[in-house]
């Protein structure tokens, strides 16, 4: 351990144009919470929820979905084999979520009454399980990492007293993000009659938490590939071969249900009609989820990094994809109008994930999350290629 | 004893009278016309336009006509922006009108998340998006008259055909029944009464429906029905779930070799 070394932090050209970025949008945020949403945004009463929405929160929040699958892959079935990404999946499973309820406090109008849905019991509302879940999940994250906090922070009374915890909160981290990434889906059941029935479905608190939780271990993927390149180090190619298990399987899965919803509820020729949102869910369909599903069945291109890297991508993008036709293809027919974000929202999102990159490198560099290099397997082939400097 | 409105298609004139009673009662600022080939009048409704007429021009030849329709709040049975919000802004009272507390009651809850617009299948809360702190903004039935002696609401007070009929809900759906049934102009359909579970505001028309802008062949179960349907499971994939996580865990406990997690893991030297 090196619980000597001191705090460090790098500075680069990458990272001061990414602290740049976080610095305009604090700026535009304050000017957003002074003189409202109208002032900053495009969003207007026919499109009351846009890219904050639409891609911070929804989508932020299904890409944190790494967190909880790959939790309960390690912690509840034991899988030891994936312990080396363990680590690195909550602490971006946790920046997403402050993310999210950031973006939340954002777009909320009155935000000074943000506390106020704790205490009135809305429990007939879809949002009132999603508020709670996820402020309460991001407690039981920030609290799963204080147990690392502490492996370097010296506290030995609080370290002692969240390994005792340790249990109950790994349970409540996997209950809770399946709870609400299901109610995510939840959210627009009541827009029965202005989805588009190719999204509408009762079924769809399932295929949110389903798509959110094979994404996992294609998100930690993704980021096992980036981090490795960033810092010179060998990806973990074994345990994101492995993983693609997982997330075949329960692709699989989930397209064989939505098949089987669309023929059940009789919409299924809605998907080839030739409209815009036939097309685009034919596309979300075939590009996102069956062509994914072959990349990862078939041995020659799941066992090479750009081959799971590749599939992996298309499975993120998909799930993001899949957000943003619910959220605006599958709603444009029936609310009308137009809807396109301002520079300032596009500024304050840009800025977020900024943010997200800028904490990712700051904790990887001075907490111990990601795995000793001599644990990580070698023989995969891949040589460590000059990196991108973080 | 829950009330209604009877809006009769059929002998609206589109005057606006209501209109301008809605904005004169509820001390609502009026927004410049704009010229476009659209009809309706106000053009929208947004936070300062709770009612406006929508104008069609219907059926072919010589039998092309004028219809307008006075558009509101439908003031839903069992509305779906009260089921939506999580702060209980909104609220059905028992004399039928579907008001927002923290203008209303002074019960200053809203966060101003916006999903009852997103929740409303009539598309009928505004925002006002241009203030700092923006309040969610509807037609209230004139909560505040009906509350006082029952009186009409503005907008029902000042229709000078009779075009819209203030009173007990049932009592204007029996008489909106009578007369389809006494005239044969009338679509055998009263909408409103079965619409996403019945709604306070009823139309009667001798337009079809579906030409007149309406919602037609919409769910006739309410929505907060189906929201519930799914919230319901809510407690039981709690416990259930995290009971068998717990055991999945335990079970697997032995499985496991011990690992010095301390040791597997260290910060990464930015070289």
């Amino acid at each position: 351990m090196s619980k000597a070394r001191n705090w460090s932090f790098r500075i680069t050209w990458f990272r001061l144009l990414l602290i740049l970025f976080v610095l305009g949008a604090v700026a535009a945020a304050l000017y957003r919470f002074y003189y409202g949403l109208g002032a900053v945004t495009n969003l207007s009463d026919r499109w009351p929820w846009g890219l904050w929405i639409g891609f911070d929160l929804l989508c932020g929040i299904a890409l944190a979905g790494g967190g909880f699958s790959t939790a309960l892959i390690v912690h509840v079935l034991h899988k030891d084999k994936y312990l080396p990404i363990a680590r690195a999946a909550l602490l971006t499973s946790m920046i997403g979520y402050i993310i999210s309820l950031i973006s939340l406090f954002l777009d909320i109008g009155r935000w000074y009454n943000f506390w106020r849905p704790f205490f009135y019991w809305g429990f007939h509302s879809v949002l009132f399980e999603v508020f709670w879940c996820i402020a309460v999940y991001t407690t039981v994250q920030i609290l799963e990492f204080g147990d690392i906090f502490f492996e370097k922070v010296n506290c030995p009374p609080l370290k002692k007293v969240l390994g005792a915890l340790m249990t109950p909160l790994l349970i409540l981290g996997i209950v809770l993000p399946s709870l609400h990434q299901s109610s995510l889906g939840s959210l627009y059941i009541v827009a029965v009659d202005k989805l588009n029935p190719l999204w509408w479905s009762m079924l769809i608190p399932f295929f949110f938490v389903w798509s959110a939780f094979f994404l996992g271990p294609a998100m930690v993927t993704i980021e096992g590939t980036l981090a490795a390149r960033a810092y010179r180090r060998e990806a973990e190619l074994p345990v994101f071969q492995s993983l693609t298990k997982v997330t075949l399987w329960m692709m699989i899965i989930y397209f064989i249900v939505k098949i089987v919803d669309l023929n059940y509820r009789g919409v299924m020729s809605l998907a080839f009609n030739g409209s815009y949102e036939s097309n685009m869910f034919l596309f979300e369909i075939i590009v996102f989820v069956l062509l994914p599903i072959f990349m990862y069945a078939i041995p020659s291109i799941r066992n090479k990094l750009w081959g799971v890297l590749t599939a992996s991508i298309l499975v993120v993008v998909g799930v993001v994809f899949n957000r943003m036709n619910v959220v605006f293809t599958g709603m444009a027919k029936s609310v009308g109008g137009q809807y396109f974000p301002s520079f300032w929202e596009f500024l304050i999102t840009i800025g977020m994930w900024s943010f997200l990159i800028l904490f990712y490198c700051f904790v990887v560099e001075n907490f111990p999350i990601l795995a000793k290099e001599e644990h990580v397997s070698h023989g995969s082939g891949i040589p460590s290629k000059p990196g991108v400097p973080a | 004893m829950s009330n209604g409105v009877l809006v009769d298609v059929s002998k609206c004139i589109g005057c606006r009278s209501c209109v301008t009673a809605c904005k004169s009662w509820n001390d609502l600022p009026d927004r410049t016309a704009q010229n476009t080939e659209n009809w309706d009048a106000p053009l929208q409704m947004d936070s300062d336009t709770w009612t406006q007429v929508n104008y069609n021009l219907v059926g072919q030849g010589t039998q092309r006509k004028w219809r307008f329709v006075k558009r509101q709040c439908m003031h839903c049975d069992e509305p779906a922006c009260e089921s939506a919000c999580f702060t209980h802004s909104f609220l059905k009272t028992k004399e039928g009108a579907v008001i927002y507390k923290p203008t209303e009651l002074n019960e200053d809850y809203c966060v101003g998340c916006r999903y009852c617009m997103i929740a409303c299948p009539f598309d009928i809360p505004k925002f006002q998006y241009e203030k700092t702190f923006p309040y969610v903004q509807k037609c209230r039935f004139c909560y505040d008259r009906m509350t006082d002696g029952n009186k009409r609401p503005a907008c029902v007070s000042a229709c000078p055909t009779g075009a819209l009929k203030y009173g007990e809900k049932e009592a204007l759906l029996a008489e909106g029944w009578k007369r389809i049934n006494g005239n044969a102009q009338y679509v055998k359909h009263v909408y409103g009464e079965k619409e996403y579970g019945g709604t306070a505001w009823m139309y009667l028309s001798d337009v079809p429906f579906e030409q007149l802008g309406f919602k037609v062949n919409v769910t006739e179960r309410s929505i907060p029905s189906y929201t519930w349907q799914v919230l319901k499971w809510t407690p039981y994939i709690f416990v259930g779930w995290g009971a068998l996580l717990t055991a999945m865990r335990l079970y697997t406990k032995g499985q496991s070799q011990a690992h010095d997690v301390e040791e597997m893991y260290e910060p990464v030297d930015p070289k």
